[in-house]
């Protein structure tokens, strides 16, 4: 395997992505980056040069709303799945210091 | 301290643009609603949702990018800024960074050292955050989405600035520019203008710039000001115990008078931007441009120039009028109707500021209209009420943009002009007051104030003062 | 004939001819959910009674005449990626596991807008994220033609649903295949339209940019029909595409005179079972005989499309499923320490392992310093990829070949090896990074009974093409599909 991950990159990984891996989790996510970065590796094999990078399969573009408020209040439906709510906002664990 | 340095400073600008909706959605922006009524599955992110863009927002950073002499990208897109934070519902915010709105611009500005530019790096379009606020009761955080998706252009200028002077002459410029525009209020207090201070030292005539932090929650023109100060001594006090400055942002308490570091080991501080594939490119043809660069208006430079010309009115008062997009719009609005310039100087520069002032209010927030103004001017040109009355009608005007015409009507505030009415007055007044007329009669002059005074009081402040001098006189 | 046997066509005009009722079609199909359920477990959620309560507003507004098209009055399967006003949506994930959402997506609208009645929702790979449908959090779902195989995936349960006549048609989402691949594996028929045909608002998203919604129905007919349905112009979704051609049965025509298909040889050599190639092949035979100038091509770049892929796909996903972070909706660990211990717990326990995998790899390819190096030199593959396709549509009206190399594997044979999981999408990953439309038809059994199918490609906004084709071939072909007895 030519990508090796170590322990610091899944944990680096694991803080931008919100999760949080068991030892065994932890092994494994190691092993199969590895392999599929191995595998992604192989588009180094093509020549982009002055490829330009495509998000779009085919142009569209300037796509606009106008400046009209068209939401009424839904404040009830918003918040019906919330796992926490108070005083019509949604409760999180403390953000101040 | 035995070196020299000097202070290079680079500003992050936030503006809220005064759009009806937000930028992605349907959703009002007015302030001051309920928490999250202003919100809909798009800016509180539910699963499923897909933002589309709000073309205001675009018209308005162009517009604000011409003005600051930006090339506009005709090629733009947006991209996803990613992290986690509760304010933030989708955890990615929509922003700009490959290709941003407008890039390299600059604008001139002014302080008592003489003028400059100051370069415009880029200005990108984005979305605001929602709120946080602390229960302290539950000890724990409530998020409200109502801010969530209002638009945002964030101006990033270059690291021309050399002082807190030049960095308030800039924000000033920027804020006079795009309040000309119309493309916000620009108001530091209420956050719809906020900007971030990026600051670093070096000795005077080093090439390489030093490292630099950025400073964030500075809502006053007066917190900027101290930030930078106290951020500038900060980093000396740094270099001068051998230490080094860390790259970090840090958050200024204005009440305290220092900054400190806003670190976590959560925050990794790399934001993996993407172009956001739920948007399309946005492509400006030159005829677009065109079309917004017609629409833009008379900025504050040509203005004061201009009311040189045309007015007869005090330098002063050219300043301060023009100095809010609101007044100079009031002023040009009220003479048009045929009121005399000095008269409606002399009502913004006196009474309203005032006022303005009295109520801590914003130029912007002015709210009585120029055709109020024009008929206030009018009744007392008139002399259908005298000043006292004039200035007791326009506080209420100031407050409620009543109609003075019809106010004065129904408060039966008009000056009395019945001379015979008058008269009697006076006589009830002469006869009441024997010690004052004694006095006035033995040469004191001054006495008749008072009983110009107390005439005044009778007729319950409907009199023309003048008039009834000149009864006084006459009766005694 | 039997109600469950009727094409999702076939249905609709004889409600209209008020030989059937909507309630009848409903309680038939309700009764063979009953019956099937225990065993294959195509739906996440089944509404019983909202169904039946549909099919009576939907029979007023039928014999109103205010609901007349060829659909109305049909059941219909929803895949439980989609949105669902009122009705649990879960991706087949625990951290959806109670989402009750308060809209519905715009495909739904269509349907229910034409007199569609929802059943339910079908299971899926979690987040659409898989080729099987193991990775479901509640359960995986049974290959009608034989339990112990897979129905493929992602769309497994809807595929499922519709070869147990469990509904008439479903929709299913196609990011890598997902529409495709179960369609084959289970022998019916599924259309992936053309990248921005059909609205995505309201669909959960995977891979944005490649995301599409589209039909699996029993035949060429009722899949033209759907398309007409459900193929919109939706101003909230700002990739969604205004097309005038969205007459799509007018395509239904027998006649391949003149149609020029390619056979791409790259999608032929190492890897393909046998069994697939000889029915594949067969079925561009049949064409050929009707007429179709078949010839073999080379397509090139088919090895890199994998790669381009899981690159493009997992940056996208990493990034589209931040928003579950137990805040807003869905699921919140019990207990946490602050902030970032309550995000990193509820997403940790509430994604599956294959979900957490691309989570990771996507976030990995995104970050700092290797955006250029993966990211964008997979988007730059993309382009080359899109534009070998360009250079073989002027040449070809039609591409065909496999769907997939091999017909449904045994249950829990697939998970264990990423990569080679991987590899099963190599002919129809192309499709979704190309934007292009991809129809898959059965065209045969193997050895083991299990069906095969061939994959026909459009270029971009020429599903009218694929229909023609397919629905010759299909005359040709004859009846196909699992006959009552066989039920397992």
């Amino acid at each position: 395997m030519a990508n090796i991950i170590s322990d610091e990159t899944i944990e680096y990984v694991g803080i931008l992505a919100k999760l949080e891996l068991s030892p065994e989790e932890r092994e494994q996510a190691k092993k199969d980056m590895g392999s599929m970065l191995d595998y992604i590796d192989k588009l180094g094999e093509l020549d982009t040069e002055g490829v330009e990078p495509m998000s779009h399969a085919f142009p569209v573009k300037n796509v606009f709303r106008e400046d009209v408020v068209t939401n009424q209040d839904m404040r009830e439906e918003i918040l019906k799945n919330a796992p926490g709510e108070k005083d019509g906002m949604f409760v999180v664990p403390r953000t101040f210091e | 301290m035995s070196k020299q340095y000097e202070t290079v400073i680079g500003l992050e600008v936030h503006v809220e643009l005064a759009t009806k909706t937000k930028i992605f959605c349907g959703c009002s922006t007015a302030f001051g609603g309920e928490p999250n009524t202003h919100t809909c599955p798009v800016c509180t992110g539910m699963p499923g949702s897909l933002p589309v863009l709000n073309k205001q927002v675009l018209e308005y950073a162009v517009a604000v990018g011409l003005a600051t002499n930006c090339t506009i990208t005709q090629y733009c897109k947006f991209d996803r800024k990613n992290y986690f934070y509760p304010d933030n519902p989708q955890n990615y915010q929509i922003s700009q960074l490959y290709l941003p709105i407008c890039r390299n611009g600059k604008v001139e500005i002014e302080t008592e050292a003489g003028k400059k530019f100051v370069g415009i790096h880029e200005i990108h379009m984005e979305e605001d955050a929602g709120k946080l606020i602390h229960d302290e009761w539950d000890d724990c955080s409530l998020v409200d989405y109502n801010r969530s998706g209002v638009p945002l252009i964030e101006i990033v200028s270059e690291p021309d600035m050399r002082s807190a002077e030049e960095v308030i002459a800039y924000l000033e410029k920027l804020r006079m520019t795009i309040q000309y525009l119309g493309a916000s209020d620009c108001k530091l207090q209420e956050g719809s203008m906020r900007a971030d201070v990026n600051l670093s030292i070096r000795e005077v005539g080093a090439k390489e710039f030093g490292t630099r932090t950025e400073m964030k929650n500075l809502n006053s023109f007066k917190a900027i000001a101290r930030a930078i100060e106290g951020e500038r001594e900060r980093q000396i006090d740094l270099l001068e115990l051998g230490e080094k400055v860390m790259q970090e942002t840090r958050r200024w308490d204005d009440n305290k008078g220092e900054s400190y570091a806003m670190r976590s080991k959560e925050d990794a501080q790399d934001y993996r931007y993407f172009p956001d594939p739920d948007l399309v490119p946005i492509v400006l043809d030159d005829a677009f441009l065109e079309e917004i660069r017609a629409k833009q208006p008379e900025f504050r430079e040509e203005k004061m120039r201009r009311y040189k010309q045309e007015f007869d009115i005090p330098e002063y008062d050219i300043e301060i009028i023009t100095g809010s997009k609101r007044m100079a719009d009031l002023f040009e609005a009220t003479v048009a109707i045929g009121s005399q310039p000095k008269k409606v100087s002399n009502w913004l520069m006196v009474e309203t500021l005032r006022l303005l002032k009295e109520n801590n209010m914003d130029p912007e927030d002015i709210r009585f209209s120029p055709e109020n103004l024009a008929k206030l001017i009018s009744l007392t040109d008139t002399k259908a009420i005298n000043s006292s009355v004039a200035k007791e009608v326009f506080e209420v005007m100031f407050t409620e943009n009543v109609d003075p015409e019809k106010y004065v009507e129904e408060k039966g505030l008009k000056t009395v002009n019945d001379e015979g009415a008058l008269r009697k007055t006076v006589e009830e007044v002469i006869a009441n007051n024997p010690q004052s007329v004694d006095d006035y009669r033995n040469g004191k002059e001054k006495a008749i104030g008072f009983l110009v005074g107390q005439t005044m009081k009778a007729m319950k402040g409907k009199a023309d003062p003048g008039m009834v001098n000149q009864i006084l006189k006459e009766l005694l | 004939m039997k109600i469950l046997e009727m094409t999702a066509v076939e249905l609709g005009a004889a409600i209209k001819n008020k030989e059937v009722t909507v309630r009848e079609a409903a309680e038939a199909v309700l009764e063979q959910i009953e019956k099937q359920e225990e065993k294959l477990h195509c739906y996440v959620t089944v509404d019983r009674e909202g169904a039946l309560k549909q099919a009576e507003e939907v029979q007023k507004k039928i014999d109103a005449g205010e609901f007349s098209g060829p659909l109305a009055g049909v059941p219909v399967a929803i895949k439980d990626n989609m949105c669902t006003e009122g009705m649990l949506t879960t991706c087949s994930s625990r951290i959806l596991g109670n989402f009750v959402p308060t809209f519905s997506s715009e495909a739904v609208l269509n349907l229910q807008n034409a007199g569609a009645v929802i059943l339910g929702k079908t299971n899926m790979d979690e987040f659409a994220m898989g080729s099987t449908t193991e990775t479901s959090a509640f359960g995986v779902t049974r290959n009608p033609w034989n339990p112990e195989h897979v129905p493929g995936g992602s769309s497994g349960g809807s595929a499922a649903a519709v070869a147990a006549q469990e509904c008439f048609y479903a929709l299913g989402s196609d990011t890598g295949g997902s529409i495709r691949q179960p369609a084959s594996f289970c022998g019916v028929v599924g259309l992936k339209p053309t990248y921005g045909s059909v609205s995505r608002y309201g669909l959960i998203a995977y891979g944005s940019s490649l995301d599409q919604i589209g039909p699996l129905c029993k035949d060429v007919r009722d899949c033209a029909t759907i398309m007409e349905i459900i193929a919109t112009h939706d101003p909230k979704d700002s990739t969604s595409v205004e097309r005038q051609d969205t007459d799509f049965t007018a395509a239904l025509v027998e006649n391949v005179e003149g149609m020029r298909i390619g056979i791409p040889r790259d999608y032929f050599g190492e890897g393909l079972d046998p069994e697939v190639k000889s029915a594949v092949l067969n079925a561009a035979a049949v064409l050929k005989e009707k007429g179709a100038l078949v010839e073999e091509f080379d397509l090139s770049l088919v090895e890199y499309a994998i790669p381009a892929y899981y690159t493009i796909a997992a940056a996208e996903a990493s990034s589209n499923l931040e928003r579950f972070d137990g805040i807003k909706y869905g699921y919140r660990t019990a207990e946490y320490e602050g902030l970032h211990n309550m995000y990193k717990k509820s997403r940790s326990e509430g994604f599956g392992a294959e979900v957490k995998r691309r989570i990771m790899l996507g976030s990995f390819v995104l970050s700092s310093g290797y955006y250029d190096a993966y990211y964008l030199k997979a988007l730059r593959v993309k382009a080359l990829i899109k534009k070998a396709f360009d250079q073989a549509f002027e040449k070809y009206d039609v591409i065909l070949g496999p769907v997939a190399p091999t017909t449904a594997p045994k249950l829990g044979e697939s998970l264990s090896d990423p990569i080679k999981m991987y590899l099963g999408d190599i002919y129809t990953i192309s499709v979704n990074l190309a934007g292009l439309p991809g129809l898959s038809m059965p065209c045969g059994l193997d050895g083991k009974g299990l069906p095969i199918g061939v994959q026909l490609i459009g270029d971009c906004f020429q599903e009218k093409k694929l229909i023609q084709t397919a629905y010759t071939y299909e005359k040709a072909r004859g009846a196909f599909g699992r006959k009552e007895e066989e039920n397992v």
